[in-house]
């Protein structure tokens, strides 16, 4: 029985440990807070939604698949949200067993402790099948129709009461029926379990007496040594089926834990469309292409994260950079070229594990990798320099590269001065350009995107942080050619006023970059 | 077919010989009291085979042989067979004494069935083995005529045809118990369905990835409880041909064991033991040979020697190896060894002793290439102990042994000396010393003397001088080489002078004029 509500034919497995190239990403992306929203305080839920996030898909297939569970889901949250709890619940109801029979050192205490269990998880198999019984019907994809029909055929009642009548027999009312032989030393060994059969249901009383000949004694009730090693023997002889049944129950158990994984994701899903939606962001699922199509045209995209934080609607930019390979974004500082590149990658991120995007509309062609290159504020641990720290991170990243991946640049080799900067950032984009790797870069280099600019490629597309004539913001980006000033001045101002005011600068510098967004 | 012995040749009387042996004096003084230790260690419980090296060889055909047999060993297949061999009479003993000691009838008659099963599939199995095998020496050469005549014989085959039956017969028992409380019933085994399989069969379809294995862990003792003494007895009367079978089986065949194959079994551990006790010497690069042996000739050598005790203990401790050379040509009889201190002069005369017993006893030796003097005695005369509190006592008690020494000894003994009369004045050692050296050059005996009375040294044109050298770098480091060549008591000096730059010529070229 399988659930595959994540692939059509295979089980998704949880991530704990992410390479420092993802955990770079997540960073840079500020992805904790998207991951956040998806857990709801639920840890579970956060490392499920960080697993899938960060194992993009690379298939438009499979991404369809998950866009349409995830719109049943969307159709029928209560009845989603209440097959993971009844998962959650079976989970636990092993966990508190834990101290029980069946991790007992004796087979026969282990055999009960799996039957009690069984018992149990019966009882929760038909509560699965009802769900699929009841609400079947509602849902449409083709994820969901597998697995109740899945349900209703191999849960039946005939299979249940096999399963009871079974549960009844181990206990083993009439007796223990072993098989044996002998090994070396005329000890008895291969102590096998063996079934009464059907037609000798009495065999003890009638057949014993018919079919000879047939050797019995007992053990004197005062001999204690005898009962002990008598129950070695039944001990032996029911390992083997203990196992065989304790295994059962993990093996349910597992089931569940594969239902309540894969349902985990969709629960996340459903918790960030709630918070989006009630701050009345717009969302969509986008219409993916295969990775040589070099699509990408979005409406109102925005930065999920930023909206989550500041609670409230964000900016959306507009864009169409189909058939373009570089993206230079230059332009005014705290213009949103931050949160742009933000948005960039958090969309291609949730449209590569089937989720919804954070824009009015969005077709992209897929990525084969994403990785985020981010200028680094100064660590004191470290021991290299900031440029060589810079140097190293890219080579890292270089060495997984692969066509058809996809790198957001973020003020990188900025640690020195610009003509080195450019040309460092010239001879890696060069590169990347020509193994067809997708690049956004936003960049003060005016050297780097302005020499960029005048090769007048046709896959490259220059936009610029927008600036009102009074210098105010308004966190659009617009096409355009890259000019050699970001504004710093309007920033000096901002912040020192007119006077320069240095108790007013201090505090200014320890604000966040979002909190002076939201202040703006 | 004849008895035969891997350890003597036929012709050799060898009725009572390991009766009231014990250690040889010398094997303290030689180190070889470590060596066989080591040699024996994982055997002496089982084989008692230290006796085996306490006896040296009367003759050189004797030492002979027992080289043919060492040699064919070196073969690694017939090794592996051999010990393949031993590995089955091991189980063979072991069930045999497990079925002495066990108390239930039918757990008794298993493990001896067990014992005879295994005795006539080693035995067996090594005939087959050893009727391939190239073979030279007269040792294995004769054994194996007398296996393979006693593996024909029919009292064996007898015995081993009926032990298999017997195997196969019970290993198709197969009975069913119906425990219920305290109840146990017996049947026959009826084709009943196996109810685990079927159970794994019904939750089959849940199966998602692997789980934990809940099978405890039952160890598959050797002996049984009451409980099992009673169900095999019903057991027996269930299926009662097999068992009365083996009943008369075990009381007709309890001396099944064949003496000249269980001595060879015991014998052959001694070439055994040796051969992986040197395997790991070889193992490091070091070379063993087989000597070449006269019980007339006194010219013998030995080239890139060492001292196994020394050796193994090195090896242990992860250092290298010196090793060491010697010859005596014409009418040399006397290696008189000098030198510095701590520069292996010690080491040397037990190597030499070493090899010569070793050689003896018709062991491969340390060296590329050998050739050794069968001794009727060996005589070792190391000083006792360092402690020197009593001097007079001491100087007496060495002459004493001394002398005793010298009237056993005879033109064939090998007479090591080391380091006695250093108690005594320098004037005293050199008298005594030479005395005593007369006497044994007059014996004609071969004779290792580490002193530093370097006097000896040109007593006689019959007394070769050997010295323990230094670095020539730094005085301070052994090189634990011990060279022919004239003992001038200066070596060592000289080294130091070179390099504090105060030798002569040295002195002549910073003195400017």
């Amino acid at each position: 029985m399988k659930v595959f509500l994540m692939f059509r034919d295979r089980d998704f497995f949880l991530s704990e440990k992410f390479s420092s190239l993802l955990e770079e990403l997540v960073k840079d992306l500020e992805l904790d807070i998207l991951f956040e929203a998806m857990a709801s305080g639920d840890d579970y839920l956060l490392k499920v939604a960080k697993t899938a996030l960060l194992a993009s898909l690379h298939d438009v297939d499979t991404i369809r698949y998950r866009q349409e569970i995830l719109k049943d889901c969307l159709k029928n949250a209560s009845v989603v949200r209440s097959m993971y709890t009844l998962a959650v619940e079976t989970i636990e109801t092993r966990k508190r067993a834990y101290l029980g029979g069946i991790f007992s050192h004796y087979p026969s205490s282990i055999l009960s402790g799996a039957l009690e269990l069984l018992q149990l998880f019966v009882e929760q198999l038909k509560k699965l099948r009802n769900f699929a019984d009841e609400y079947g019907a509602r849902f449409e994809s083709e994820g969901f129709t597998r697995l109740f029909g899945m349900l209703r055929e191999e849960l039946d009642d005939g299979y249940l009461s096999t399963v009871q009548e079974h549960l009844r027999e181990l206990r083993f009312r009439k007796g223990v029926l072993l098989s044996a032989s002998l090994r070396s030393g005329n000890v008895g060994n291969d102590y096998t379990l063996r079934q009464f059969p059907k037609y000798e249901r009495n065999w003890m009383k009638t057949m014993w007496q018919k079919r000879p000949p047939v050797y019995s004694f007992s053990i004197d009730p005062r001999d204690e040594n005898g009962a002990r090693a008598l129950s070695e023997l039944r001990d032996r002889g029911l390992n083997s089926v203990a196992n065989a049944l304790a295994q059962s129950a993990d093996h349910i158990v597992s089931f569940f834990e594969v239902l309540r994984l894969e349902l985990a994701f969709y629960v996340g899903c459903l918790n960030l469309y709630e918070r989006l939606i009630e701050l009345g962001e717009p969302l969509a699922f986008p219409a993916p292409v295969p990775p040589n199509e070099k699509r990408y045209t979005a409406r109102e995209l925005y930065d999920p994260c930023l909206a989550l934080m500041v609670r409230n609607k964000v900016v959306g930019n507009d864009l169409d950079a189909s058939g373009k390979d570089l993206v230079i974004v230059t332009g005014a500082n705290q213009g949103g070229k931050s949160t742009f590149l933000r948005s960039i990658g958090l969309a291609q991120l949730m449209m590569q594990c089937g989720m919804f995007v954070p824009a009015e509309s969005l077709s992209a062609s897929l990525c084969r990798k994403l990785f985020t290159h981010y200028r680094r504020r100064e660590d004191a641990t470290m021991k290299s320099g900031k440029l060589e720290e810079e140097l190293k991170r890219m080579s890292d990243i270089v060495d997984e590269l692969t066509p058809h991946a996809m790198v957001l640049f973020n003020e990188s080799f900025s640690a020195t001065n610009e003509r080195e900067g450019s040309e460092i950032a010239r001879q890696v984009v060069s590169a990347l350009l020509e193994k067809n790797i997708r690049v956004f870069f936003v960049t003060h280099h005016y050297e780097f995107a302005h020499d960029f600019y005048t090769q007048r490629l046709n896959n490259a597309l220059f936009l610029r942080a927008e600036r009102g004539s009074e210098g105010q913001r308004t966190f659009k980006l617009v096409e355009g050619e890259p000019l050699q000033t970001s504004y710093g001045e309007d920033l000096y101002r901002d912040i020192f006023g007119e006077s320069g005011s240095s108790s007013l600068r201090d505090k200014a510098t320890s604000i966040s970059e979002s909190e002076r967004l939201v202040s703006i | 077919m004849t008895a035969t012995s891997i350890l003597f040749p036929e012709e050799l009387n060898r009725d009572g010989v390991w009766e009231g042996l014990s250690e040889p004096d010398f094997f303290v003084d030689l180190n070889l009291d470590q060596i066989v230790r080591t040699i024996t260690a994982s055997r002496e419980d089982e084989y008692h085979l230290r006796v085996f090296f306490y006896l040296p060889l009367p003759n050189v055909d004797a030492v002979l042989y027992r080289q043919e047999v060492m040699q064919d060993l070196e073969n690694e297949a017939l090794f592996e067979s051999v010990k393949e061999f031993s590995q089955k009479m091991h189980l063979v003993r072991l069930h045999l004494n497990l079925s002495g000691k066990l108390y239930y009838k039918y757990n008794k008659e298993g493990w001896f069935l067990e014992a005879v099963a295994t005795y006539c599939e080693a035995v067996a199995k090594f005939a087959q083995d050893l009727s391939s095998m190239e073979i030279k020496s007269r040792g294995f050469k004769s054994f194996r005529e007398y296996l393979l005549s006693y593996v024909q014989s029919g009292r064996f085959r007898t015995l081993r045809d009926t032990a298999k039956k017997l195997k196969d017969d019970l290993s198709m028992v197969r009975y069913c118990l119906l425990i219920n409380g305290g109840q146990v019933k017996v049947r026959r085994y009826a084709s009943e369905a196996d109810y685990s399989a079927e159970i794994e069969r019904v939750f089959a379809k849940f199966k998602q990835h692997a789980v934990k294995d809940y099978r405890v862990q039952y160890s598959t003792g050797v002996d049984m409880n009451h409980v099992e003494a009673r169900i095999i007895e019903l057991v027996a009367k269930l299926f009662p041909e097999v068992f009365s079978h083996l009943e008369k089986y075990c009381a007709e065949n309890a001396d099944f064991l064949d003496d000249t194959v269980a001595a060879f079994d015991r014998e052959v551990q001694f070439y055994m033991a040796y051969l992986e006790y040197i395997a790991s010497f070889r193992g490091r690069g070091l070379s063993f040979c087989y000597p070449e042996i006269s019980d007339t000739c006194k010219e013998i050598y030995d080239y890139e020697g060492f001292d196994l005790a020394l050796a193994y203990q090195l090896m242990i401790e992860g250092k290298s190896v010196v090793c060491n050379d010697f010859f005596l040509q014409g009418k040399e009889r006397v290696l008189l060894v000098s030198g510095p201190n701590q520069g292996g002069k010690t080491t040397f005369a037990r190597t030499f002793g070493q090899l010569h017993y070793l050689a003896s006893l018709g062991c491969p030796v340390p060296g590329r290439k050998a050739c050794l003097f069968l001794a009727d005695r060996i005589f070792t005369h190391f000083e006792r102990e360092e402690d020197i509190r009593n001097l007079r006592g001491k100087l007496q008690d060495d002459l004493v042994r001394m002398h005793s020494i010298l009237t056993q000894a005879t033109k064939r003994s090998i007479i090591i000396v080391n380091e006695i009369f250093n108690s005594t004045t320098l004037h005293d050692a050199v008298f005594l010393s030479t005395q005593i050296m007369q006497q044994i050059l007059e014996l004609d005996a071969l004779c290792v003397w580490v002193t530093f009375v370097v006097e000896l040294a040109s007593l006689d044109e019959r007394i070769v001088s050997m010295v323990s050298t230094v670095h020539p770098d730094d005085p301070g480091l052994r090189t634990y080489k011990i060279l022919r060549k004239p003992a001038d008591g200066l070596a060592f000096a000289l080294f130091i002078a070179e390099k504090y730059r105060l030798t002569r010529d040295k002195i002549k070229e910073r003195i400017q004029t």
